[in-house]
């Protein structure tokens, strides 16, 4: 079996043996079980990856082709570049914790880990697919669990949430269908054959009427996943409703094969149409940021600061995608995984504080750094991290977008640059905000004066995530340098 | 000489913070005092063995200040661009790590009496070493964009060590404050830093600041609305620089951070993160110098030269001994601004810069020494506020004596480290613009009086009511007292433009009499008002304060600063951008999705047939669907 598929088998057992599990206990151990060995199995791919990069200087390494169905050409063919191996450590790590942090889920236990891991093995599909159909059939698996997970197990008006998350989602892979179908009849242009596999149409040139058509509508199918502006309102209603290990794999995980799409496929295969459509765009995504940020801060619950939070911040990605240059793209990836970290931590501390206090509204809450430390103190460092403190990995890919952002000299880029740059002091007005009235001050409420300490299972999810975002923020030079060279082949077509 | 150890300077308090900081409710409070000191103790002696192997043995090379470099690559952003860390060895360098050290430690010592009993011991300790390590790597920062990180890690820690007493209210507000505003002022650093890395291509000091450097000799290839793009790029940086340094606008933070425990106050925002924006226009003198004949250097003198004489007006109303003292700092940092600004490149016309920088040294330790004092004397009457104070030579023999040492120092009379430095910059301005020189004069007494306000108010006059007897503080106390009393005259004596000069090159600094008479007879009236006015309580004072009316009331609500970012922030950004854009995410651009949403859903109720809601119709769907699905993999297969 190819190292690549393993990271969509694993899960497929895992959810098998998952079927014939009896209570919370059994459940959790399987999904645990899984998930560690989904994790061991990324380092290993890290690993793996290195070695392999030393003999091999393909786009893709470790590429496995099987005819899937032959009629339309349609192939299941996994591959993986520095860029999906990272994604991929970052998913099964998020996942991982996600499971940690629903240690205690005492309702449907079963169900519910089947519906997160499958939702995982979609996201895990996605990123290792290089074929458009099979990659399209893994974002739908990833979706539709999304569904179930927020209108079963969620709180507050989940039906309408779940509904709404779906139906937007569900409207952007109708986009997205088209975008792929366009992309895949347009793939014989120069007379070979009508293909699926993106690395054989980024062979052939698509004329650039086809491209100015598809371009758009593939861009916002993924983007609407990437919660740009306007289209962004599914998510902080979906995350308010969707219980804590969901929120954390949809924002972390889920969230970002947005922005992978758009690089990959949007405009890997129709770069004459980005090149169009960039300015467009680029409106709306610094929009988004600077919306988004002003937005968070008017926000008391905290899921909706924290998705906010993200559409600011994913707008930022999606930012640097336009910005088409080298460092800027490996800011957007840099940016997507730190975010991805970043903000499967806060939602995980936000399930920890609305699981012991019963309300998520910033106002009611008041000096919780006195009464549990640990979860008060991760929740500092975490909005740190998300303000782009040096140290955290959100800084070194804010600086990488920003510096790539800055190579453009013409004045609506310069202005649409320092716009987005200044988003940065808006983040730290929210982050601030939160923190000061939620964690410190005195405490407003008698209740709260004796809260459960954070348990091992907890601190173990809180840590698992901590680590790479410090990781990537202390000594960036890895990471982003392996990234770098993978966004080159891409980045060449651009040119 | 390799100077590569020097790289433990900053890694030891960073060490200690990591230790203390995982650690916190482990270690026992007198451990974490002791582990703290101690570490620090082995990074001063470091500092200190430095500046002697730099400044005696081996800078100096054929009469000019050798600079020694040692960097890591830490990010690429592109082929040229990248973030490198590293050590950077020069003049002014090597100053700040005796000054960053010297504090640290005697703050340390200090710390150990003043915050006994404290619940946070250990964390504060945990939080000085942080300070500690982020400030010892920004003076020795060997590029922009390291400059950059711990610039915003020093600001993190300030942050921090203002909130510490996290339930209060008004300290929360004011480590918010002083972090998004300066953050705000960042901002400006930020652009200015990508300013530079695109159009000069380069982020190291060592090329930036080279005469023979893109950034000196090539400024005027690319302007923008009249000015080149470099000019523009050092006013954003000096916006960053005037945001820490609490520079007129951007000051209103400082006085709030007082809410701070007072060591931090007098390490942090007295003697060593407040004067990171001179650092950095030191730092890149050149480039101030050199680019565009010095306009951006115009600015930072008149900057300096305004906020010197506006905290200076406001200092003389406020009567929380510590915002005294937060104005005073910004007033003493606006000397040494407008002594960068007034500066020239070479020989004895960069005596300005000389100036500047010894006055940074001497401002350091008496300073320090003020805030620590007015911690002994907080400590000893309970309260922040003037009107509780008075009479208290006699119970606080060695805060009166230390005190008054420093007030002397600050006030400029002759002998005290104060005086020289102060000297130094009233040249330089003189020999370079007129009008910067009598507002600098005019400060001198202004300051000499309120110093002296503060203390004929607090240890002459009459006793108040105590609660319980005031009493000295512990030896833990007062030894670090006596050492910054020593320091803040000693100092004065050494010959700053032998070791630090704009050029790299020694000159002969000499006391300039008639213009030193002037100022000290200006001081020593500033004292003498002081004397009449305070020596003895008298309704003399308030008389005054009236008679100088709205100027008076203005200064006393420090010329409502404050309310008009309140006024920007609260009113217009909250209430008229922010809660809008909520308001409009809500009610348009969701409604509108809504309504997408609602004719689908009018859409299905007329074709709702189909979804009956049996389970047996979709099952049968379901398996119609398979079949069918199967039919055409079948007919796939066969053909």
């Amino acid at each position: 079996m190819d190292i690549l598929s393993l990271f969509v088998i694993v899960p497929a057992i895992t959810i098998f043996v998952l079927v014939f599990a009896k209570n919370l206990k059994q459940s959790r151990l399987i999904a645990l079980g899984g998930m560690f060995i989904q994790f061991l199995m990324s380092l290993n791919l890290v690993y793996a990856y290195f070695k392999e990069r030393q003999v091999n200087s393909d786009i893709m390494v470790f590429v496995k082709d099987t005819v899937w169905f032959e009629h339309f050409n349609i192939h299941y063919s996994v591959g993986a570049d520095g860029i999906s191996v990272a994604m991929i450590v970052m998913s099964s790590i998020v996942v991982l914790a996600g499971v940690f942090i629903s240690w205690k889920m005492e309702e449907l236990p079963k169900e519910f880990f089947i519906s997160l891991i499958v939702l995982a093995s979609g996201v895990f599909g996605f990123f290792i697919s290089t074929d458009l159909f099979t990659m399209f059939v893994f974002y739908e698996i990833a979706v539709i669990p999304m569904y179930l997970l927020i209108g079963i197990w969620g709180t507050g008006p989940k039906e309408y949430s779940a509904m709404k998350l779906t139906l937007m989602l569900m409207g952007a892979s109708a986009l997205l269908l088209v975008g792929i179908l366009g992309i895949y009849f347009n793939s014989g242009a120069e007379g070979g054959a009508l293909t699926f596999n993106i690395f054989e149409i980024a062979k052939v040139n698509i004329p650039v009427e086809a491209q100015k058509l598809f371009f758009p509508i593939t861009f916002i199918g993924f983007a609407v996943l990437g919660a740009m502006f306007p289209f962004h309102t599914w998510s902080p209603d979906g995350h308010a409703s969707a219980p804590t290990a969901v929120s954390m794999l949809h924002a972390g995980v889920l969230m970002k094969l947005g922005g992978y799409g758009v690089f990959r496929i949007a405009m890997y295969l129709l770069p004459e149409g980005a090149i169009i459509w960039s300015d467009f765009f680029i409106v709306l995504a610094v929009i988004g940021v600077f919306y988004g940020a002003l937005a968070a801060v008017k926000q008391t619950d905290l899921k909706y600061i924290n998705a906010y939070s993200s559409v600011s911040h994913l707008g930022m990605v999606l930012f640097a995608l336009l910005m088409l240059n080298k460092t800027s793209w490996n800011g957007a990836i840099l940016q997507s995984l730190s975010h991805g970290f970043m903000t499967a931590l806060f939602f995980a501390l936000i399930g920890m504080i609305y699981g012991r206090t019963h309300t998520r509204d910033v106002t009611k809450l008041g000096g919780l750094l006195k009464v549990i430390p640990f979860i008060s103190v991760m929740y500092v460092i975490a909005g740190l991290a998300s303000l782009g403190l040096p140290g955290f990995s959100g800084f070194m890919a804010e600086m990488q977008i920003f510096v790539g952002a800055f190579q453009h000299e013409d004045m609506f880029h310069r202005v649409a640059t320092i716009i987005t740059v200044s988003a940065i002091v808006v983040t730290a007005v929210y982050v601030l905000r939160a923190v000061g009235l939620m964690l410190m001050g005195p405490i407003k409420n008698s209740e709260f004066e004796d809260l459960p300490k954070a348990t091992w299972y907890e601190k173990t999810g809180v840590i698992l995530l901590l680590i790479p975002i410090i990781f990537m923020g202390v000594t960036p030079i890895w990471l982003s340098d392996m990234i770098r060279e993978s966004v080159q082949p891409f980045i060449e077509r651009m040119l | 000489m390799d100077f590569t150890y020097t790289i433990l300077i900053p890694l030891i308090p960073l060490a200690i913070f990591l230790l203390l900081g995982i650690n916190y409710n482990k270690i026992k409070p007198a451990v974490s005092g002791v582990i703290g000191s101690l570490g620090l103790f082995t990074s001063l002696s470091l500092s200190y063995y430095t500046a002697y192997q730099y400044y005696f043995v081996v800078g100096k090379v054929d009469g000019v200040y050798q600079t020694f470099v040692q960097k890591w690559r830490w990010m690429s952003f592109t082929d040229t661009l990248s973030i490198d860390m590293g050590v950077l060895i020069d003049q002014i360098s090597v100053m700040m790590l005796i000054v960053v050290t010297t504090i640290s430690f005697v703050v340390h010592l200090y710390s150990r009496g003043y915050m006994k009993g404290d619940p946070g011991y250990t964390k504060f300790f945990a939080f000085l070493s942080l300070f500690t390590f982020s400030m010892l790597g920004l003076v020795m920062a060997t590029n922009l964009f390291q400059i950059y990180i711990f610039w915003e890690l020093v600001g993190v820690s300030s942050f921090l060590l203002i909130g510490y007493y996290y339930t209060k209210p008004s300290a929360v507000a004011a480590a918010k404050k002083a972090f998004i505003v300066t953050r705000f002022a960042d901002l400006g650093f930020l652009i200015g830093i990508l300013i530079i890395g695109y159009y000069v291509g380069t982020f190291d000091f060592m090329e930036l600041t080279s005469l023979e450097g893109a950034a000196i000799t090539n400024w005027a290839s690319t302007s923008f609305m009249g000015l080149s793009v470099i000019t523009w790029a050092l006013i954003l940086m000096f916006m960053g620089g005037a945001g820490k340094s609490a520079m007129f606008p951007l000051h209103i933070w400082l006085p709030d951070a007082m809410e701070g425990p007072t060591p931090v106050s007098a390490l942090i925002h007295a003697a060593t993160m407040v004067v990171a924006g001179v650092y950095l226009v030191a730092r890149l003198f050149p480039m101030y110098f050199f680019v565009e004949d010095g306009f951006a250097l115009n600015i930072v003198a008149w900057v300096g030269a305004i906020s010197a004489l506006i905290a200076a007006i406001i200092a003389l109303t406020q009567t929380d001994i510590k915002r005294v003292l937060a104005f005073s700092t910004m007033s003493q940092i606006g000397y040494m601004m407008l002594a960068l600004g007034v500066s020239s490149y070479e020989g004895h016309d960069g005596l300005g810069y000389m100036a500047s920088m010894f006055h940074l040294f001497t401002h350091a330790m008496f300073k320090a020494l003020l805030f620590l004092g007015a911690g002994s004397i907080i400590h000893a009457v309970h309260s922040n506020y003037l009107q509780d104070m008075g009479g208290l030579r006699k119970y606080l023999p060695i805060t009166h004596i230390t005190f008054l040492i420093a007030a002397l120092s600050i006030s400029g009379v002759p002998g005290f480290a104060g005086f020289f430095s102060k000297d130094e910059i009233l040249v330089a301005a003189y020999e370079h613009n007129k009008i910067i020189y009598f507002i600098s004069v005019f400060v001198a007494g202004l300051t000499a009086f309120y110093m002296f306000r503060l203390y004929f108010g607090i240890f002459w006059g009459k006793d108040k009511t105590y609660e319980h007897l005031p009493h000295e503080s512990p030896k833990s106390m007062t030894i670090p007292l006596m050492i910054l009393a020593f320091m803040s005259i000693a100092t004065g004596y050494i010959h700053f433009s032998e070791y630090v000069t704009a050029d790299h090159q020694s000159f002969e600094a000499h006391l300039n009499y008639p213009l030193a008479a002037i100022a000290v007879s200006v001081g020593l009236v500033g004292i003498i008002i002081a004397y009449i006015f305070y020596k003895k309580p008298s309704g003399l004072p308030d008389k005054v304060a009236a008679s100088f009316g709205n100027l008076y009331k203005w200064a006393f609500h420090k010329f409502y600063i404050d309310e008009v970012y309140m006024f920007i922030t609260k009113e217009i950004i909250f209430k008229r951008i922010s809660t809008p854009f909520a308001w409009f995410d809500k009610k348009v651009v969701d409604k509108s999705m809504d309504l997408v949403g609602d004719s689908i859903v009018t859409t299905s109720e007329k074709i709702k047939g189909l979804q009956s809601g049996k389970v047996q119709d979709y099952a049968f769907a379901f398996i119609a669907g398979g079949v069918v699905l199967a039919m055409v993999f079948i007919y796939n297969w066969i053909i």
